[in-house]
């Protein structure tokens, strides 16, 4: 391991975690022998870094890959290809035995917090279980770090023998986080934590979220189409369309300068509590294509008002305009 | 653009859950089960017949010692047969009348009495006493191949719904073929070997559920596999691969647990069908022989003389009450566990 390690090209020290290149294809036809004749591109392409402490917030549609491009970083899916690099090491081609010790140090909370518990075991039960295994504490410790733990969450200690099913979305969400910081994380993909909950209980677990975060230092790749939420809670943003990540780049650089076409619709639609304020509205024609027959050129270019014949041939190159500040568009020359 | 969520308005949000009711005891799922379980009467009726069996079986023999179960009632009796016979002499006919006094060493096909309850079978053995030694030897029988049938069960199932692929194919096709096997000829031959080897005749029935354990696990494998397919795909096992749990933690401590309730009732309902089996192999003559019991080879007496069917109902009826009371039970609880598992049907 120690000499593959060695091996990363321009490695950034700062970076907590770095993708690059990532790409995740689902084989969708196979012939006989198993080779596949057609596949689902889900994530195509992306690269981004992130810092210790940084809040990454992803927005783009339903269906364009920020569940499949989070479930690839914490490798619940092995990518096709690309790398992902974390804390140094480069966890790609880490088996699943390896991986199991990086699993400490990453994450995830999911969306729906009634599918992710366990419906068999008690709250104690499913916060104490990770700790015992991965040995966080000693084993005669173990009770009163959980009690801890849901203390820091916002849980009650007598929940601890209870079952999921006797309580509400947020609660349950509440019990997904402690879950998820049981082991001491770095790094917390949160895959559209709030999405599933109304709209009170979504400000407390965002809130919740970034104590913890200042709390116990975490990093978090924040998975959300929610763009005021994602706009709370974000230090960097990144925007994605159809498995590519069209623009990205701090939090105030892409909401005061959108430079895609597609985040400029994006952002037109975050819908606005005065009515009294003109909206500026940005309506997309037609539908978003299928990624398992993305269109050629700019993957955009089907729904895009300003496009050109360029933008029909060719795919447009990944760059930074400055800052950091990426994007994906013939436009921008 | 208007700045929305900015963070003032965000935390003015404070903690509004209504906190459960501490005071409130509320019901693991278990004990909510066993509540909806004991709403039912047929539920309760068959577990009263099945730990009535249970205690006339087990403790039965304990308490009433009078007979044991190959002890043979050697009070005897003494039998009268009188033939006549007519012979024609020189055109006179003499009749010859013989009585012959036979002595028998063995009280057999007695009527219920005071010493025996039940009376006694052809050979002389005490029928009640049987009937709780053959409940002995059908409950143990019984409960040990469901016991191995659903070890075997969950641990191929749980495999082969697990990892998929290749591994579920080759578990599944060897499933297809041993559910193709036909039971009870192949019983045949493996009887006919166990006679031609002298095993005990204490034992044979144990080999031969042990073979019929052999062929019944494929469908528990095949429930299991089932339930795990689906419950795989769940997100709290990708919670769990996310926690790095190891495989086998995984699918006996995540997956298992959960197909628990199907399991339990396809326990219940296969130990009703393992007591039939029994008593059919018994009553083939192929379980458990002579001299030991078993409700099989109790009602199988019937095939050494016509007239014991007729008019002896006191040999074969008991044995046969007791089949039925042990299957309908173990069906009764089976039932019963289905509905209260049955998350639909909340009561």
């Amino acid at each position: 391991m120690m000499t593959d390690e060695k091996k990363i090209e321009n490695f950034d020290p700062q970076a907590i975690l770095e993708v690059r290149n990532l790409r995740k294809c689902f084989p969708i036809k196979k012939t006989f022998f198993g080779k596949v004749t057609q596949e689902l591109i889900a994530v195509d392409d992306v690269s981004f870094k992130l810092n210790a402490g940084e809040t990454l917030g992803i927005v783009g549609e339903s269906g364009c890959g920020k569940t499949t491009l989070g479930r690839a970083i914490l490798k619940l899916h092995q990518p096709t290809s690309g790398r992902i690099i974390f804390e140094g090491k480069d966890i790609t081609d880490y088996k699943s035995a390896d991986m199991r010790e990086i699993r400490k140090k990453m994450q995830i909370i999911f969306q729906d917090p009634y599918s992710s518990l366990p419906p068999r075991s008690t709250v104690g039960g499913i916060l104490s279980e990770p700790v015992s295994v991965h040995k966080i504490v000693p084993q005669n410790q173990v009770k009163e770090y959980v009690l801890d733990l849901m203390e820091k969450c916002g849980l009650r200690d007598y929940y601890y023998e209870r079952y999921p099913h006797e309580f509400s979305g947020g609660q349950r969400q509440r019990i997904c986080i402690a879950r998820a910081l049981s082991v001491n994380p770095k790094l917390v993909i949160c895959d559209e934590p709030v999405s599933a909950l109304d709209v009170s209980i979504q400000a407390q677990i965002i809130n919740l979220l970034k104590k913890l975060q200042q709390d116990m230092n975490l990093t978090y790749v924040f998975i959300s189409h929610d763009l005021s939420v994602v706009k709370f809670i974000s230090d960097k943003i990144g925007v994605m369309y159809l498995g590519s990540m069209v623009e990205f780049g701090s939090k105030e650089d892409i909401f005061s300068n959108p430079l895609h076409p597609y985040t400029q619709a994006l952002f037109s639609a975050i819908p606005q509590p005065d009515p009294d304020i003109k909206m500026n509205r940005i309506i997309l024609k037609g539908d978003i294509p299928s990624p398992a027959n993305p269109p050629k050129g700019c993957r955009f270019h089907t729904r895009c008002p300003h496009a050109k014949d360029i933008c029909k041939e060719v795919t447009p190159e990944y760059k930074d305009y400055g800052n950091g500040h990426c994007a994906a568009c013939h436009l921008l020359g | 653009m208007e700045e929305l969520t900015n963070k003032e308005t965000v935390e003015e949000v404070k903690d509004t859950e209504v906190p459960l009711d501490k005071s409130v005891k509320l019901m693991s799922p278990t004990r909510m089960v066993v509540r909806r379980f004991f709403r039912s009467k047929l539920s309760i009726l068959g577990l009263i017949m099945v730990i009535g069996l249970f205690v006339f079986s087990f403790a039965g023999p304990l308490v009433y010692t009078r007979w044991g179960e190959i002890e043979l009632d050697e009070s005897g009796k003494t039998e009268y047969s009188v033939t006549e016979t007519t012979y024609t002499v020189n055109g006179e006919e003499y009749t010859l009348r013989q009585t012959t006094e036979k002595t028998l060493k063995d009280n057999f096909l007695a009527p219920p009495s005071a010493e025996h309850i039940l009376g006694t079978d052809n050979e002389g053995y005490d029928i009640f006493v049987r009937l709780m030694y053959g409940g002995r030897i059908s409950l143990i029988v019984s409960f040990i191949a469901v016991f191995l049938i659903t070890l075997l069960g969950v641990i191929m199932g749980g495999i082969s719904g697990f990892f998929g692929g290749a591994i579920d194919n080759i578990i599944m096709r060897i499933c297809d073929i041993l559910i193709c096997l036909p039971g009870v000829p192949i019983l045949l031959i493996i009887s006919t070997i166990l006679d031609a080897s002298e095993i005990d005749a204490k034992y044979r029935i144990y080999l031969l559920m042990i073979y019929l354990t052999f062929i019944s696990w494929p469908g528990t494998a095949r429930l299991v596999r089932g339930q795990i397919l689906s419950l795989r795909e769940q997100e709290y096992m990708v919670a769990a691969e996310a926690m790095g749990y190891s495989t086998p933690r995984k699918i006996f401590k995540h997956l298992v647990p959960n197909v628990m309730p199907q399991l339990i009732v396809q326990m219940s309902l296969s130990l009703g069908s393992m007591i039939l089996y029994e008593a059919t192999l018994s009553y083939l003559n192929l379980g458990v022989k002579a001299p030991y019991a078993a409700w099989g080879t109790m009602i199988n007496i019937i095939s050494t003389n016509q007239d014991i069917l007729q008019n002896h109902l006191n040999v074969w009826v008991p044995a046969g009450i007791c089949i039925v009371i042990a299957v309908l039970g173990f069906n009764f609880i089976g039932d019963g566990l289905r509905d209260a598992l049955d998350p639909k049907a909340r009561r």
